[in-house]
């Protein structure tokens, strides 16, 4: 059963409310999707980490209503953080 | 099969080779795109690996998602470690990553690829 880009995004918005979302419908059957999410909250987690939070965030959906999801994790390249300044 | 019993035997299959791709078909015949990825990489650093099929065995498939933690296949380990699935594996291989990790745990692999 397909998801809804905006529900999937409404998903990822939840868990990470500060991220910056890219959502692509790769076959435009809303079943293959390629999504960036950019978030604070990764930052020091490893990559497996990063992808298991988002996931957790999707939930029951991931592997059953979204069959294929490509995904990448990055942590905000400019924001401040805490050794800003120093 | 009790839950305790498919977990050894999962711990068992993960550290029965020092590289384990569990996928969705086999390694000749993909049956999925992320799985077809990463026998791609694999091949392509000319890693020795050994693949489980997961379409073939619906109780390890789902027992591996609570064993990693992890929802999706491919379910690529290394040295009985979880590494990650396609995306993952495909961004450590483009940044050498992947290479750094098989060469920190002593597996051979094609230096040239």
């Amino acid at each position: 059963m397909p998801m809804a880009a905006a529900e999937l995004e409404r998903l990822i918005r939840a868990a990470f409310p500060d991220a910056r979302i890219e959502i692509e419908d790769l076959a435009g059957d809303g079943d293959h999707y390629r999504v960036v999410v950019e978030s604070e909250a990764f930052r020091g987690r490893s990559r497996i980490q990063q992808h298991r939070m988002v996931y957790e965030a999707l939930g029951p959906h991931m592997g059953d209503t979204l069959h294929a999801l490509a995904l990448v994790t990055r942590v905000p390249e400019n924001a401040p953080t805490d050794e800003a300044g120093r | 099969m009790s839950e305790k019993d498919i977990f050894a035997r999962i711990r068992e299959q993960i550290t029965s080779d020092d590289v384990v791709l569990y996928m969705k078909g086999t390694p000749v015949f993909p049956q999925c795109g992320f799985s077809a990825g990463v026998v791609q990489v694999l091949s392509a650093l000319g890693v020795k690996f050994t693949a489980f099929n997961v379409l073939e065995d619906m109780e390890l498939r789902q027992a591996l998602k609570e064993f990693s933690n992890w929802p999706t296949f491919p379910q690529l380990y290394v040295k009985g470690e979880l590494v990650g699935g396609f995306d993952i594996v495909r961004e450590m291989y483009e940044t050498g990553e992947l290479q750094q990790l098989l060469r920190e745990k002593g597996i051979a692999f094609s230096e040239a690829a």
